[in-house]
C-alpha cells in the first residue's frame, strides 16, 4: 500500500479550513469596494501594502479574502453537483445493470447521447434559460457528470450480479429493490468514492470555466473562475488578478486529483484505467 | 410465524416433498446480428424427472456441463423450466405470487459451491445468516437475534462471529456461514450445490458429517449436486446419473454401487481412487471430449464414447426403464432382446 498522500492531505484540508472559516481568517470584505485602494499590488512589490497582502482588484478589494471566500463557493458547487450527478449516475447505473433489458439499453444509449452533447455549451443554455445561479451551475455540472458514473457503475454491477450471493439473496426470498440496495449498492461504494474523488478536479475547472464564461456564479459573489474572468482585461498590468486565482485552481485540481489517484490504488486497484 | 405453513401435506397417496416432472430447460442459440434467427437449442436439462422424499438426499451426478446445476437452479426457481414442472408438497413452483411464493421461499433453501463467492463482502455475518428471517417478518428483532445465536452454535461457530465481516474466516468456516443461513427459515429442502469441492480435502469430512447431523435433527431433505461420488456415496440415500441434461441411471446409494450398469456410471466410479491399492476394479477409459450440446448425437447420447455401443444405439435413444426394482437405467445393453 502506498503511503498516504500527506501533502494532498494538507492543501484540501487547509483549503476547506479556509472555506468554513473565511469570515475569521480575514478583516476585510470580499464583496465590499474600497475604490482608493484599487489595484494595489501584492506586498512584495515595490508599491504593495502589507494591508493587503495579495493585493487588490479593481475594486480595491483584497485578492485574498476573495480567494479564500471563492474556495467556499467551489466547494459547495463541487459537493452539490456531486452529489446531483454522482446520485443519478449511481442511481441509473445500478437500476440499467441489474434490471437489464430494454431499460438497459434505453439507459445506455442516453449515457452515449449524454457523452456527444457538448456540455459547455449546454450549461450557457442553461444559464440563459434558468438565469445565473448556484442551481443552474449544479444542475449543469451535475449533466456533464453523470454518464460518465452511470457507465462504470453500471459495468461494476454487470459483474456482481452474477455472483452467488446475489442468487441466494434471491433464494432467501429478498425482492429485487432489496437485492439492489443492500447487495449491490454496498459493493459499489469503493467505486462510487473513487468516482468522486477522481471527478473533484474536473468539477472545479468545470464551475471555474462556467463562471469565466458568465454561466456560472453571478458577480459579484467570488468564484476562481469569475476572478481569473476579471482579471483578464488587466493582465499586462495588473497580473495578480488572473494569475493568483488561476494558481488556486491548478494546485487544488492537481492535489484532488492525487488524492483521487491514491484512494484509487488503495480501495480498488482494478480501476487503475480510469 | 411460518410455523403453521410448514406443515407437510399427508395426502392420500403420500406425495414425496419435491416431485421433478419431465423437466426441460433449453436456452436457444442465434446465429446473425442484423437478421437474427434462431439456429437450436442447447438442451441443458432434457426430460428430467425424481422425486426426493422429506428427510432424504438426493444425490445428482454428472460431468460438468451435464445440467446438473442447470436443474438445481430450476428447482431453486432461480431460472424459467421451458417445459415440465417442479412439484413441492404438491404444488408447482414456477409461477408463484406473493404469499405462496414467500412461503416457497422459506421451504426451499441453498448453499453454493464457492464460500467466497457466496457471502456478500459488505455485510456483517449475523445480518447474512438473519436475511431470510428478516424478509419474510419472522419475528422481532430480537427473536431473529436468538434464532442467528441458534443456528450460529447449530454449525459450530460461536455467537460473536455474528458481528464478524464474512473474509475474517476461512472457507470452511464460510461454508458453515452458508449452511446458517441456508438453514434460518427452518426450510424442508436444501439444494447443495457441490457444498464441499471448493473446501481442503482436510475439512471436507467434518462438512459432510454437519451435513448429516442436520439432516438427522431437522428432518431435512437434500438435493446435493456433485461430481466427487466418494461425497455421493457418503451422503446420499438415491443418486441419478446425468449425462448431457439427462437421467441415465438412478438406484438406492448402496445398490448403485453395488450393481452398476450403464457404460457412463461405470466409467464414473472407475475414475474414482479404490479404497485400497489392491482393489482395483474393471477401468474403463472414456475417449474423446464431451460431444458439443449445440449438436447433439442423434439415438443414445452417450454412443460416441461408449466403449460397448451396439449398432441401434446410434439410431434409437434409450428410455430409462427399471431392470430390477427401484434401479432405472437408460441403455440399450439392458433391454429386452
Amino acid at each position: 500500500m502506498r503511503k498516504l498522500p500527506w501533502v494532498s492531505i494538507l492543501i484540501i484540508g487547509g483549503m476547506v479550513f479556509a472555506a468554513i472559516f473565511a469570515p475569521y481568517l480575514t478583516p476585510h470584505s470580499p464583496i465590499e469596494q474600497t475604490l482608493p485602494d484599487k489595484l494595489l499590488p501584492p506586498f512584495w512589490e515595490a508599491t504593495g501594502s502589507t494591508k493587503y497582502i495579495l493585493g487588490t482588484d479593481i475594486f480595491g478589494r483584497d485578492v485574498l479574502t476573495r480567494l479564500l471566500y471563492g474556495a467556499r463557493v467551489s466547494l459547495i458547487v463541487t459537493a452539490l453537483s456531486l452529489l446531483v450527478g454522482g446520485g443519478v449516475g449511481l442511481t441509473i447505473g445500478i437500476a440499467s445493470g441489474y434490471i437489464g433489458g430494454r431499460l438497459d439499453s434505453l439507459l445506455m444509449r442516453l449515457v452515449d447521447a449524454a457523452f456527444t452533447f457538448p456540455a459547455i455549451l449546454f450549461a450557457l443554455l442553461l444559464a440563459v434559460t434558468m438565469g445565473q445561479g448556484l442551481d443552474t451551475l449544479v444542475v449543469a455540472i451535475g449533466l456533464l457528470l453523470w454518464a460518465g458514473f452511470a457507465r462504470i457503475i453500471r459495468g461494476e454491477v454487470l459483474a456482481l450480479k452474477q455472483r452467488d450471493f446475489v442468487a441466494l439473496a434471491k433464494v432467501h426470498g429478498c425482492s429485487e429493490l432489496r437485492i439492489m440496495v443492500t447487495h449491490i449498492l454496498p459493493n459499489v461504494m469503493n467505486t462510487f468514492m473513487v468516482l468522486v474523488t477522481l471527478n473533484v478536479g474536473a468539477v472545479i475547472v468545470a464551475e471555474a470555466s462556467l463562471s469565466f464564461l458568465g454561466a456560472g456564479i453571478p458577480p459579484p459573489t467570488p468564484s476562481w473562475g469569475l476572478m481569473v474572468a476579471e482579471g483578464r482585461g488587466k493582465i499586462s498590468s495588473a497580473w495578480w488578478l488572473s494569475l493568483l486565482p488561476g494558481i488556486a485552481i491548478t494546485m487544488v485540481v492537481l492535489t484532488f486529483n492525487l488524492f483521487g489517484d491514491w484512494l484509487r490504488d488503495r480501495l480498488d486497484p482494478k480501476l487503475r484505467q480510469l | 410465524m411460518t410455523e403453521a405453513l410448514t406443515e407437510p401435506q399427508t395426502g392420500p397417496q403420500a406425495e414425496p416433498l419435491l416431485r421433478v416432472e419431465n423437466l426441460r430447460k433449453y436456452y436457444p442459440f442465434t446465429r446473425g446480428i442484423v437478421f437474427v434467427t434462431k439456429v437450436g437449442d442447447v438442451k441443458a436439462v432434457d426430460d428430467v424427472s425424481f422425486t426426493i422424499a422429506a428427510g432424504e438426499t438426493l444425490g445428482l451426478v454428472g460431468e460438468s456441463g451435464c445440467g446438473k446445476t442447470t436443474t438445481s437452479k430450476l428447482v431453486l426457481n432461480l431460472e424459467q423450466p421451458t417445459g415440465g414442472r417442479v412439484l413441492l408438497q404438491g404444488k408447482p413452483i414456477h409461477g408463484l405470487k406473493g404469499e405462496a411464493r414467500r412461503e416457497y421461499r422459506a421451504l426451499v433453501q441453498a448453499v453454493f459451491q464457492d464460500p467466497w463467492a457466496s457471502l456478500n463482502p459488505r455485510m456483517r455475518v449475523g445480518k447474512i445468516i438473519a436475511e431470510a428471517l428478516v424478509v419474510t417478518k419472522w419475528g422481532s428483532r430480537s427473536e431473529i437475534d436468538h434464532r442467528v445465536v441458534e443456528l450460529l452454535v447449530q454449525v459450530g461457530l460461536r455467537p460473536e462471529h455474528a458481528l464478524q465481516y464474512p473474509h475474517e474466516f476461512s472457507g470452511g468456516q464460510r461454508q458453515r456461514i452458508a449452511l446458517a443461513s441456508a438453514l434460518a427459515s427452518k426450510p424442508k429442502l436444501i439444494v447443495l450445490d457441490e457444498p464441499v469441492s471448493a473446501l481442503d480435502v482436510s475439512i471436507r469430512a467434518q462438512m459432510m458429517n454437519l451435513l448429516k447431523d442436520i439432516q438427522e435433527s431437522e428432518n431435512v431433505a437434500y438435493l446435493l449436486v456433485a461430481h466427487d461420488l466418494a461425497t455421493v456415496r457418503h451422503m446420499t440415500h438415491q443418486v441419478a446419473v446425468m449425462y448431457m441434461g439427462q437421467i441415465v441411471e438412478t438406484a438406492p446409494t448402496e445398490k448403485l454401487f453395488e450393481e452398476v450398469r450403464h457404460p457412463y456410471t461405470k466409467a464414473l466410479l472407475s475414475a474414482v481412487l479404490p479404497d485400497h491399492p489392491d482393489h482395483r476394479g474393471e477401468e474403463i477409459v472414456l475417449s474423446g471430449e464431451v460431444p458439443s450440446p449445440m449438436d447433439m448425437p442423434p439415438g443414445c447420447r452417450f454412443h460416441t464414447r461408449c466403449p460397448f455401443a451396439l449398432p441401434e444405439c446410434v439410431t434409437h435413444e434409450p428410455a430409462l426403464r427399471e431392470i430390477t426394482p427401484s434401479h432405472q437405467v437408460a441403455c440399450h445393453l439392458y433391454s429386452d432382446p
